[in-house]
């Protein structure tokens, strides 16, 4: 690329980064400093699943059109991810419906 | 179409905030689960949609598998739950650590201009904390699910934390000399390096860890699980990877907080203080003995009782016996005893693992008490009943300076009138330290597998309802 500084122009800017990293932890420690203590298992699962959002990252190492190695390597971080979000809300669904009951 | 992307995105990460904030009363919670799974929903679909993705039967085969293992690990025992939360925190860490190295070699094949610092950076990163939480997790898992090859106690050797902090210093100086130097010839076998050191650093991390310990490791490992997404989200350029995974890291943080609070131990202490590894050696020496009671006897005791508190803990877990206490509750509630859980933090082998067996076992979760509540009840309590529960309610924690667990929040079962104490066996509990609550003079064993006696205990206040 002919710009000046080659870093400037590959990488992403990320200060708006660093700032969505810094609100999303505020706003997850109020958040989660609020969940009811009973419920702390299940949160752990829901917020398990809720992390395998690296799913997203997974489909496009994956599905683009990249060297065979590269997708290889993205479709087993895309299984991984995805028996997490199966696995993680079946779970939690499963474990929430104990306390409902009452 | 980019728009419409990132429109789904934006609604994605609302969702995935009122997920987490449904979970603050247990009515609310079910409407978690759905808001989370149609931002997941919403995420994945607006991902495959765009242009540029073309390999779509590798993507649906990857799905399906993942469909394939994630069912049935939904499906295990809820005494289970802990090791698959590991195991979950496993495939978390593997998959952000396959990204980051995926990423890697696709920038070093395009030009090393693709490699700024800022990105290298983000890979480092991303690949530490995913693979150290891979074989971390690992570890946690093979402990909980008592896998034979894995050692159950923790395992010290001279210099641990030397090499540990040692280990986890050179591949950050690795991680550093990569963003100076992403591209040079030997730069992959640098990389490698760093994977490398992380899966060892993961594996060291845990070997000293011992079972007392794993609620805190799992809170730990759940944060680490986050940050790797978090480290993704850097790399990727992707703010909802962000948003998610500072959501994951701040719970697994607030429950580390909590389950270090709960043991009165700082995160340091646990990841380097290997708990339990010197006790064994002191146990037997200030042994009293033991005051036996008969199942009968014991049922009287808690027939004649007006409140009597239960402490569970992980030998409840273990013996699978939560649906038999329930079948005690019923008995004891029945005569007009009011019966009331005691709930330590720690209690079992992660966070709130106690509130979800005994929720399962059909116990209402208003009978459920928190430690800090009970304990000022428990001088009125004519019975604490003790079932598997050790380290959280003895009393060494409030008076003997010299022991390990001093200073550690505990359930006053020894305030109680009287405590009954079910216990497997006649050796110190995990954590290796002996319990003065069952050599007081108010306190009567019952030796045996929980479900057995507290089946026994039930047995004979059914045999008692004759009299009714």
């Amino acid at each position: 690329m002919p710009l000046p500084a080659p870093e400037a122009a590959a990488s992403p800017d990320y200060w708006p980064l660093l700032y969505v990293l810094v609100l999303a932890t505020f706003i997850g420690l109020g958040v989660v400093r609020r969940v009811s203590r009973l419920l702390h298992t299940p949160l752990m699962s829901l917020t398990n699943a809720i992390s395998a959002i690296a799913v997203v990252g997974s489909i496009v190492v994956t599905g683009a059109e990249y060297p065979r190695g590269i997708r290889l390597l993205g479709a087993v971080a895309l299984f991984a991810s995805m028996t997490n979000i199966v696995s993680g809300f079946l779970i939690t669904d499963r474990m929430l419906k104990l306390f409902k009951r009452q | 179409m980019r728009d419409a992307g990132q429109l789904a995105y934006l609604v994605a990460t609302a969702l995935f905030i009122l997920s987490l904030h449904w979970m603050n009363d247990p009515k609310t919670a079910r409407r978690a689960v759905f808001a989370g799974l149609a931002a997941m929903s919403l995420a994945v679909l607006a991902t495959w949609f765009q242009p540029g993705i073309v390999h779509h039967l590798w993507i649906i085969a990857a799905i399906g598998l993942g469909f394939v293992v994630g069912v049935p690990l939904s499906r295990v025992p809820l005494t289970a739950v802990p090791q698959r939360t590991a195991l979950s925190h496993a495939f978390g860490g593997l998959a952000a650590g396959l990204v980051g190295v995926a990423k890697y070699f696709l920038w070093l094949g395009e030009g090393a201009a693709q490699l700024t610092p800022f990105r290298t950076g983000a890979i480092v990163a991303e690949v530490l904390l995913g693979f150290l939480t891979l074989t971390g997790s690992l570890m946690a898992a093979g402990k909980l699910q008592e896998v034979r090859w894995i050692p159950q106690r923790p395992v010290t050797y001279p210099g641990q934390n030397f090499i540990n902090v040692g280990l986890l210093t050179t591949a950050v100086g690795l991680g550093v000399l990569l963003v100076a130097r992403p591209a040079e010839p030997w730069s992959p076998i640098v990389f490698g390096a760093v994977v490398g050191m992380a899966l060892l650093f993961g594996v060291l991390l845990i070997i000293p860890i011992g079972g007392a310990d794993m609620p805190t490791v799992i809170s730990i490992l759940n944060s680490y699980a986050g940050l790797s997404a978090v480290a993704m989200g850097f790399v990727l350029d992707n703010k909802l990877l962000v948003t998610a995974g500072a959501l994951d890291g701040s719970s697994g943080l607030i429950l580390s907080i909590i389950m270090c609070r709960a043991m009165n131990r700082s995160f340091t202490n646990v990841l380097f203080g290997a708990f339990g590894s010197v006790q064994p050696a002191r146990a037997s020496a200030e042994q009293g003995s033991y005051k036996q009671e008969t199942p009968e006897g014991a049922a009287q005791l808690l027939e004649q009782a007006r409140l009597v508190v239960v402490v569970p803990g992980y030998g409840m877990a273990v013996a699978q016996a939560q649906h038999k206490v329930r079948e005690l509750y019923d008995a004891l509630t029945r005569r007009g005893v009011t019966v009331k859980f005691a709930i330590h933090p720690v209690a079992g082998r992660m966070p709130g693992h106690m509130n979800v067996l005994l929720a399962e076992a059909d116990i209402p979760y208003t009978a459920l008490v928190e430690m800090d509540e009970i304990n000022s009840e428990m001088p009125q309590c004519d019975v604490a009943l003790v079932i598997g529960a050790n380290d959280v309610v003895n009393p060494a924690a409030r008076n003997d300076p010299s022991a390990p667990i001093y200073g550690m929040p505990i359930i006053d079962a020894d305030r109680a009138h009287l405590t009954l104490a079910i216990k497997r066996g006649r050796s110190p509990g995990f954590a290796g330290i002996d319990n003065q609550l069952y050599f007081q003079d108010n306190t009567f064993m019952l030796f045996g597998d929980a479900k057995t006696v507290v089946g026994d205990l039930v047995r004979q206040l059914a045999g008692g309802d004759g009299g009714h």
